[in-house]
């Protein structure tokens, strides 16, 4: 009996587990078995796929429309010029992203695009591309390497032109008096270093212009709405404008004026970056006053830079998006033709 | 026999799931990809290795990310910013890891309190403190990191064991030692096992408890370090959710989460499998990657399901 009963409980929990990876496999089958003509039995034989590229695409995640408007971008153009995209998405975590960039040179993709979530730490995994002999493609943020012949190019916006441009609107509007409340983005990441630069560049000129608190929402709507309901709290009706990082922020800044009993657009001027959708709806509706365009359709620019990085020409080290200022009257005449 | 059969559930399950992965992806049946599951997963596993020993004495740790991500700043600040050599740096790094433990080893002993707060309280403390040395992510640019980076092992065609996978199995190693061969270790099991009888047969209770907390400390520190070598940076935003994950790792390498019972080398069986499913996905290229956590998930809630019933089994042949 005692001999017996563990036995068939045993195999009771072979079944369980392997009901369970079952599930996992039928989870995977369901997504990959569709278009994968690419599995060609053993994996020693090197395999240059003859006429169309393999492609790595690591992205930071999707943690704003922004994001999600450049990875439908970048995939978009993908699937109009057959390449074949693995995609990976690192949930905002730098060691997901090494971890895919290594796993995309190991399974030897002729080209990486990648959008650094921070800007350090990524010497050693470039190293072993640039080994492995596959071009590496920036987009949207920068990096900071010793040797920038670890990668073929970064495309992107000019951050701090972008943070220049918010200053000069809002230096204009505000006929060069305002208490800013900045939000600021990711701490250490590229487009928080350089907007912040930019802007402080911006009204530098102006004496009546100050930055009377800077905080962090980290990108995010409800970081914004945080942040500046506190910030209220504490300099109250001092505040004058907002300046944001990014259109989220903004947004969640914009709900935390109207809980505060204020008039957002009104009351308190509100800037700032990307010019998404939401941004645009805001500013028909009157509640955001300005967004600087930072266009994140950089699909067709990225595999130009990809097709001609692996046939061997080198590109030069930065190529810019050309980005435009948007206000109220001109965002609802846009509005209709804004992809993102 | 029964004892050893979630060790092998756990190894069985890294079969499959590499198995079925080779089967389905070109290029993943290579010894680079086993060799960067080693690299790419080395702070996972030396803190889910901490883990599993805090686990076996029936506690829980959530400040391993934190701590993690305090080391990595640290020394990269010591280091850049402070012109100190790195091994000053690392080495003071990894006491205040053992400190931080060992403090809080010692509230949750002295005062008898959750480890779960205590730890908690731990977490937040650290991450403060990471964020509070540096709000940005600061590159380590030295010659003896230069030196530490360029150390291989060739284990394969374009494969490589890179100092990070090193330091983790060289540590794997000790643990292995430490948990079944030493004093120290059966002190643990006892303690996990039951604390009254283990206080009964006149075990060192509360010094064990207080040293398992320290060297969990000092295995979150290490496990920075080896995240700055591998980086090449300090980053106080890594490591978010990584207690998390290591106590997964942990559960799925066949560790009882009330204490007493496990292996450590379950524990490798653990990460492993989370670095396959990883690896797999990002191959796979296709797949949404928040599949890593339902699957975890999944695996997650079959060990523990399995291990209440052989739980509920052993308890009456021990009368």
């Amino acid at each position: 009996m005692k001999q017996d009963d563990p036995f068939s409980t045993k195999s009771a929990f072979g079944g369980l587990t392997l009901a369970g990876l079952m599930a996992l496999a039928v989870g995977c089958g369901g997504g990959s078995d569709a278009p994968t003509p690419s599995s060609s039995g053993d994996g020693s034989a090197s395999t240059p796929s003859g006429s169309s590229l393999t492609v790595g695409f690591a992205q930071v995640g999707a943690e704003s429309s922004w994001r999600t408007a450049e990875t439908e971008s970048i995939k978009a153009e993908a699937e109009k010029r057959g390449v074949n995209l693995k995609f990976s998405d690192a949930q905002g975590k730098q060691e997901n992203q090494l971890k895919a960039v290594n796993g995309f040179i190991a399974q030897g993709v002729d080209a990486i695009i990648l959008a650094p979530v921070v800007e350090t730490g990524w010497e050693q995994v470039l190293k072993e591309a640039k080994d492995a002999e596959i071009p590496v493609v920036l987009v949207d943020r920068g990096l900071k390497v010793s040797d920038d012949s670890l990668y073929a190019t970064l495309i992107a916006s000019d951050f701090v032109a972008e943070g220049r441009m918010a200053g000069e609107w809002l230096a204009e509007k505000s006929g060069g008096k305002a208490s800013i409340i900045e939000l600021q983005g990711t701490p250490g990441a590229a487009p928080a270093i350089d907007r912040k630069k930019g802007f402080e560049e911006a009204i530098k000129a102006h004496e009546g212009m100050k930055i009377i608190a800077s905080q962090s929402g980290d990108f995010r709507r409800s970081g914004g709405k945080e942040v500046t309901e506190a910030l209220l709290k504490v300099h109250g009706d001092k505040v004058t404008a907002i300046y944001a990082h990014n259109d989220d922020m903004a947004l969640g800044a914009i709900q935390a004026i109207e809980e505060a009993g204020k008039k957002p657009g009104t009351d308190i001027l509100v800037v700032s970056i990307d010019g998404v959708k939401g941004a645009f709806e805001a500013m028909v509706k009157g509640t955001l006053n300005c967004s600087v365009e930072c266009s994140p359709l950089l699909g067709p620019l990225a595999f130009d830079a990809v097709e001609k990085a692996v046939a061997g020409e080198t590109l030069p080290k930065k190529t810019i998006v050309d980005d435009q200022v948007y206000d109220q009257s001109k965002a609802a005449e846009a509005i209709d033709s804004r992809k993102y | 026999m029964r004892r050893y059969f979630p060790l092998m559930a756990t190894f069985a399950v890294l079969i499959v799931l590499f198995g079925t992965a080779s089967a389905m992806y070109d290029r993943f049946f290579t010894a680079r990809v086993v060799a960067n599951l080693f690299s790419d997963n080395a702070f996972l596993g030396i803190t889910a290795i901490g883990m599993t020993f805090v686990i076996l004495s029936g506690g829980i740790d959530l400040s391993v990310g934190a701590v993690l991500a305090f080391t990595m700043t640290f020394v990269a600040s010591m280091v850049t910013e402070h012109s100190w050599h790195p091994v000053p740096a690392i080495s003071l790094a990894l006491a205040l890891g053992v400190a931080l433990g060992g403090g809080m080893g010692f509230l949750i002993q002295r005062y008898d309190l959750p480890p779960f707060l205590v730890t908690l309280g731990g977490m937040f403390f650290a991450r403060g403190m990471a964020f509070l040395v540096s709000a940005e992510s600061i590159t380590i640019d030295h010659e003896f990191y230069t030196a530490l980076q360029d150390i291989k092992i060739v284990v394969g065609p374009k494969a490589w064991l890179k100092a990070v996978a090193l330091v983790f199995l060289s540590l794997l190693f000790g643990a292995v030692s430490l948990a079944h061969w030493t004093p120290f270790g059966r002190n643990i099991y006892a303690l996990g096992g039951n604390e009254s009888s283990a206080r009964l047969m006149g075990l060192p209770v509360a010094r064990t408890k207080i040293q398992v907390y320290a060297l969990n400390g000092f295995c979150s520190a290490l496990a920075g370090v080896v995240a700055t070598i591998y980086m090449g940076s300090g980053n106080p935003a890594m490591g978010v959710g990584l207690e998390l994950d290591a106590i997964a790792c942990v559960v799925i390498g066949g560790t009882l989460l009330t204490g007493g019972v496990g292996y450590v080398a379950g524990t490798l069986g653990g990460v492993l499998i989370f670095g396959t499913i990883q690896s797999a996905l990002i191959f796979d290229g296709r797949l949404n990657s928040w599949w890593l956590r339902i699957a975890i998930g999944v695996l997650l809630l079959i060990f523990i399901l399995m291990q209440r019933q052989l739980s509920r089994m052993s308890a009456p042949t021990k009368n």
